[in-house]
């Protein structure tokens, strides 16, 4: 077990290496200029200073270097200053200063460095989509083990039916849609979530809740229908194994049977699901955060994307790279340890 | 001599005796493999449905043009912000009519015949992308199920592909190579190469991982052994007798393909870098009525249920396919 995760570790190096080298070039090859915005009276050796100050003078291999750097190396130290000088856990460290003067990676936007604003909106999308996939999968699980257990039952057509639904309604039409029954005829929920709202009392508690009502509900019905799919998949798997019967024929209760012999086996998939799908919640979700204006880290990227600013999307991009090969190795980790019967070596 | 049949064997005698398999033909006509996947798929209503209304829907939008022969981006400012005609149900004097049944938008374009071109779009856009895809994915799946010298390297190229965030890589090339594409093939032709060129790069993995397992299975069977053995080349026994195998999988993953397909088209749409403004897509429709839902809200519901029930259709469409071509679930 030991083995394979170095060995799947080691693998992930050289396949994020590749990843960041096919962003990088893509965006290279892109023919979108950042000085196109620069009035044209502004002589063209000027254009060529402000090119080198922006980093790109340099040939493209000396580029993707530099940025490896600073991503791999200096952010890093960044990282650790920050540990040891402002951090409550760690700031009995004597301070360190490994990155002062180094260049970090550095928004063309903004002028700050790129993990700042990074760090910035994290909260706002953990805030939101994290929390819509905790519901989700609250609301999977029971389903899926219920409409597993009734099979072709009226409940499971029902769920099938709602699964479906969730599958196929984007959430570009659900968003609206509750925007314009809730907030506009009924009046009930605000259509905006504003992020710089701060919870100090119960009031403010209330309003936070009820603005964050529709950004979960609409992410949370995606992970709903995905989770209770693959959790009715698996207890039907498992309901029907011999298993099952000796647990019934010892004379255990139906609810002991189901809820801890069948269930216990048939999480085993879905942990791994739920693994696989971590990604999503720091990547955020672009198209809701924009439906709602939740300024979080999908904004961020589209915003981004719109202004051109190649340093941000780049690493924006890499750092949902690296989340999903961390998440993919996380679940099959997962899949071993859970499941004794597989064995990697 | 007596007529006296002799019986040449013990077991023909048996036979004689029981009378059993003295049937000479069949009584029931044969069956073929189509017909009882057929059966078994008309057993799923969703599906049948589904299927139908994916019929429905691809003819109103081929033929629709010709029914209703409105010019979707002519303007006509007097007639504009009609109400749909239903609105007449519950509001006598509401502006509505026959003119235009789908009511028209802020500048007098006639909204049904928006939806009908925006729909000949989204389909068209759905059906090329899942296409190219499928050719992708099944390519790919077969030449490392088949070749093992490509094996290690194809599947380790399609574990980077999956492991590449889709969504915001797809937005960056939308993005990133309008321009080019534009000026070759004119703003909509080169906006409708970018978007399916993405989409069918960006989509085609699980197919090739169904593929080459089952291309796998099928390796090691006897009938491909004998295929070999009188003599078959490698792409006879692929196209004669390992493709024709691998169509189930395939045709079940071009389901969610399709679906998949026509989701993203409307989401890069509503997000604003899809197709030019006066060119409608239903996702285009939907994103551009967002900013008046509160006063017309059936400019967001009409688009926004016709992506929904295309993809719905779609899918129950796939579901009720995975049941008809599993021969383990058939005839149960």
């Amino acid at each position: 077990m030991l083995t394979f995760t170095l060995r799947r570790l080691l693998l992930s190096i050289p396949t994020l290496l590749f990843i960041s080298l096919v962003i990088f070039l893509l965006l290279q090859l892109a023919p979108g200029d950042p000085m196109a915005q620069v009035p044209l009276t502004v002589p063209p050796e000027v254009k060529q200073k402000m090119r080198e100050a922006l980093g790109l003078g340099q040939p493209i291999h000396v580029q993707y270097y530099k940025w490896l750097i600073q991503f791999f190396w200096i952010e890093p130290l960044v990282f650790v200053d920050y540990l040891t000088n402002t951090s409550t856990l760690f700031s009995w460290l004597p301070d360190t200063a490994f990155s002062e003067g180094k260049l970090r990676v550095i928004s063309w936007q903004t002028r700050s460095p790129v993990m700042d604003i990074v760090v910035q909106r994290m909260p706002q999308t953990l805030w939101v989509v994290g929390l819509s996939y905790v519901v989700g999968i609250v609301i999977a699980i029971p389903i899926g083990i219920y409409s597993a257990y009734k099979h072709y039952s009226v409940f499971d057509q029902a769920g099938t039916f709602i699964t479906m639904i969730g599958f196929s309604i984007p959430p570009f039409f659900t968003g609206p849609l509750l925007i314009v029954i809730f907030s506009v005829y009924l009046g009930w929920l605000p259509s905006i979530y504003d992020t710089t709202h701060v919870v100090t009392d119960w009031a403010s508690f209330k309003v936070q809740f009820f603005q964050m009502i529709m950004p979960v509900m609409v992410l949370a019905l995606q992970t709903t229908a995905q989770i209770s799919r693959y959790m009715r998949g698996a207890m039907l798997d498992n309901l029907n194994q011999d298993y099952v019967r000796t647990a019934r024929a010892k004379g255990l209760r139906e609810g002991v049977v189901v809820m801890v012999h069948v269930l216990r086996n048939s999480m085993i998939p879905v942990v791994t699901v739920i693994a696989l799908g971590m990604p999503a919640i720091f990547g955020g979700a672009i198209i809701t955060e924009n439906v709602f204006k939740v300024n979080g880290i999908g904004q961020l990227l589209l915003t981004a994307l719109f202004a051109n600013d190649l340093p941000m999307v780049m690493t924006l991009t890499f750092i949902f790279a690296i989340l999903i090969v961390l998440f993919n190795l996380i679940a099959d980790v997962l899949y071993g340890a859970l499941d004794p019967r597989i064995r990697y070596d | 001599m007596t007529e006296q049949p002799i019986p040449a064997s013990p077991i023909e005698a048996d036979i004689e005796t029981f009378g059993a398999l003295t049937d000479k033909e069949p009584q029931k006509p044969p069956r073929s493999q189509w017909r009882d996947v057929w059966d078994q798929f008309r057993k799923h209503k969703g599906a049948v449905f589904g299927g139908g209304f994916l019929i429905f829907i691809t003819f109103a939008v081929i033929f629709g043009p010709y029914l209703w022969d409105v010019d979707p981006k002519g303007l006509d400012i007097r007639n504009k912000n009609w109400r749909p005609i239903y609105t007449l149900l519950w509001e006598a004097d509401a502006k509505a009519g026959w003119a235009h049944p789908f009511g028209t938008d802020q500048l007098g374009r006639d909204i049904m015949a928006q939806m009908i071109a925006g729909g000949r779009v989204s389909m068209s856009v759905g059906w090329l992308a899942m296409g190219l895809a499928l050719v992708i994915g099944t390519a790919i799946g077969v030449i490392s199920g088949y070749f093992k010298r490509m094996d290690f390297w194809l599947m380790r190229f399609t574990d980077l592909v999956l492991s590449l965030p889709i969504l915001p890589l797809v937005l960056l090339a939308v993005t990133l190579f309008r321009q080019p594409l534009n000026s070759r093939f004119g703003p909509e032709g080169g906006m409708f190469i970018l978007i399916v060129a993405v989409i069918g790069l960006t989509s085609w993995m699980q197919t090739a991982r169904i593929v080459r397992g089952d291309i796998l299975a099928l390796k090691e069977r006897e009938f491909i052994l004998a295929a070999r053995s009188i003599g078959t080349t490698s792409g006879k026994i692929i196209r004669r007798h390992l493709l024709p195998n691998v169509i189930s999988p395939i045709m079940v993953s071009a389901t969610l393909g399709l679906a998949t397909a026509i989701i993203t088209e409307s989401a890069l749409s509503f997000l604003g870098v899809g197709f030019p403004s006066d060119y409608p897509t239903w996702g285009k429709l939907l994103a551009d009525a967002v900013q008046r839902m509160q006063d017309f809200p059936e400019r967001v519901l009409l688009p926004g249920i016709a992506i929904s029930l295309t993809v719905l259709s779609v899918n129950y469409l796939g579901d009720g396919l995975r049941d008809a071509l599993d021969p383990r679930i058939r005839g149960r």
